[in-house]
């Protein structure tokens, strides 16, 4: 099994580009649709079920209304950053998923296709670097509006995606440790020959990663930016028709994005659990499943029905964290700023720094008494295990949502 | 689905948590997720069960021959506390009392029920109806005709089976 030849290379690139692209887009269509009818089933209402069955075509209808709607611009608006902005935000939040592999090499004719669009060997650094660039195009569209309130609601983006970005790079520390590489093909490679996802043996960093996650995609709790109860709809206020449609698809690609990344950092990617017959890796030039015994690699027998297995398993997995997205959503009310601050400065901050320790020592202490395989993610496990319990039931009394009020001395009879 | 009030005890300092607590309130979201309890009406398709004596539209009872029971005796736009119906009576050669001009504003009707109390020969009902709209205001002062075309049960003022509702 080769891997394709240049020119096969490219023309590979452009259609995984072109469908990789349109499924996201498709997606995120109907992610729309279940955040309203997950939402309405959570407040025991029906959500939109009239346009096609069960309301299957609701974002083809909602599309069409955002196409044809007037576009608005404020007089005082900042032409040039106000028509930026929606672009600036929903290109980091596709581009992103272009690190993400999405199922098994798929061999063809030409040879064996890598089913990720582009497999750049900073994976992770890529990502961190794109997710800082999506505040940009929030905080544009915040400032270039020349509205208060979208003015505001720029300021919190960039004020909590900064905060929440170092936990987010914090966390993900602990995955590089273990796979020893940026690269997201590897990390999902290292959880197949460890034989357990991520997240067990990292169940913390799976914490912190998710709750970061959640102040990324300005998702509630975490929506200040937004607050439609206090800035109209923060940085978009002034927006319409379609550059609203645009930050609308930009917060669910993200999402979308982010459960991927979850999925392929936690829980194992494209790889099905209990079943070596997927785990393929290109080693050397070869793609292989396995080392034996003796170290020799032994060769993968990629298939197409392989090819589709893991990327059902993928999409299931993908799907499962979209879903807690929008359950947690419509569970939680919003931080106050003051929270949310407290939450990622005091809170989020030293516990990431303090397991990324944890788990450094626990990694040096286990090569140096030579563990290994199975035993190693075990010992792994049960210290983060240990370290998971205390942040639940010890760090989590009464401090993690304290705020600047926790601080004040308690009054007498108070 | 009756409306209960919860009491909520404020937790004491020092035992609240905010993941534990997320993971109660995820736990309760989820079970109206998978089994909500469902009340919502589809409006269209599934139409509400009202009441025998609910008061809407009026209805004009007729006799075998299509005549209106109406004897125009003028008691219903005297009871009418909204003043909306419109009675002009005259007299046959038999000398029997019938409406030449018998209108309703369903505008101005509060839907009271007094004219078919009234009535003294149940000419006039309002009726077990509520859907009554239209593209013109004009079209809702309803004629004699229009009265008596009215197919839907007229209002059970009372149940016949406990008249003194007891």
């Amino acid at each position: 099994m080769q891997p394709v030849s240049p020119f096969a290379f490219a023309v590979f690139a452009v259609v995984k580009v072109g469908v990789v692209f349109t499924a996201i887009l498709l997606a995120v269509a109907y992610m729309t649709l279940a955040e309203r009818r997950v939402s309405a089933f959570i407040q025991d209402r029906l959500g939109p079920n009239r346009v096609g069955p069960f309301g299957l075509l609701q974002p083809i209808a909602d599309g069409i209304k955002n196409v044809l709607k007037e576009e608005t611009m404020p007089a005082t608006a900042n032409r040039f950053f106000f028509v930026l902005a929606p672009a600036l935000s929903i290109i980091p939040a596709l581009v992103t998923f272009a690190v993400v592999p999405f199922a098994a090499p798929l061999p063809t004719p030409w040879g064996v296709v890598d089913m990720i669009v582009a497999d750049v060997p900073v994976g992770i650094l890529f990502i961190l670097a794109l997710a800082s660039l999506g505040v940009y195009g929030l905080f544009l569209a915040g400032w270039s509006s020349n509205n208060k309130y979208a003015f505001l609601g720029g300021v919190r983006s960039s004020a909590q995606m900064i905060s929440y970005e170092v936990a987010l790079g914090l966390s993900l520390i602990p995955v590089i440790f273990l796979a020893g590489n940026v690269t997201l093909t590897e990390i999902v490679w290292q959880q197949q020959q460890l034989g357990m996802w991520f997240a067990l043996p990292l169940s913390l960093a799976f914490i912190l990663f998710v709750i970061s996650s959640f102040a990324e995609t300005n998702r509630l709790p975490f929506d200040l930016p937004e607050a439609e109860s206090e800035l109209v709809t923060g940085y978009h206020t002034e927006y319409s028709a379609m550059k609203f449609s645009m930050f609308f698809i930009a917060e669910y690609a993200h999402i979308l994005t982010a459960s991927a990344l979850m999925a392929t950092l936690f829980l194992g990617g494209w790889s099905i659990p209990f079943w070596d017959g997927d785990h393929m890796f290109w080693y050397e030039g070869a793609l292989i499943s396995g080392f034996s015994p003796m170290g020799e690699p032994i060769p993968a027998s990629p298939a197409w029905w392989k090819t589709l297995l893991t990327f059902g398993a993928f999409c299931v997995k993908t799907s499962f964290f979209v879903l807690v997205f929008i359950w947690v959503r419509w569970t939680l009310p919003r931080f106050r700023y003051d929270q949310v601050m407290h939450l990622g400065w005091k809170v989020m901050l030293p516990t990431a720094l303090t397991y990324v320790m944890l788990v450094a020592g626990t990694i040096l202490l286990l090569d140096q008494m030579r563990v290994g395989g199975i035993l190693f993610g075990a010992a792994l496990t049960a210290v983060s295990g240990a370290a998971t319990l205390t942040f639940v039931f010890v760090v989590d009394r009464d401090r993690i949502i304290g705020g600047s009020a926790r601080s004040v001395p308690r009054l007498k009879g108070d | 689905m009756a409306a209960t009030v919860k009491v909520v005890r404020r937790p004491e300092a020092g035992k609240t948590s905010y993941l534990r607590a997320t993971m109660k309130g995820m736990a309760v979201t989820f079970k109206h997720m998978i089994r909500p309890s469902n009340v919502t009406l589809e409006y269209p398709e599934e139409r509400p069960e009202i009441s025998s004596r609910w008061r809407g539209t009026h209805v004009m009872e007729q006799h075998a021959d299509g005549r209106p029971k109406c004897v125009a005796c003028g008691l219903c736009p005297t009871v009418c506390p909204a003043n909306c119906i419109r009675l002009v009576g005259g007299e046959d050669d038999m000398g029997n009392r019938y409406p030449i001009v018998y209108e309703i504003d369903e505008f101005r009707c509060i839907f009271c029920g007094m004219c078919q109390e009234v009535c003294p020969v149940e000419a006039i009902h309002v009726g077990v109806h509520f859907e009554n709209a239209e593209y013109t205001r004009d079209r809702f002062i309803y004629d004699l005709d229009r009265l008596m075309e009215q197919d839907h049960p007229s209002t059970l003022l009372w149940d016949p089976s406990d008249p003194a509702s007891e």
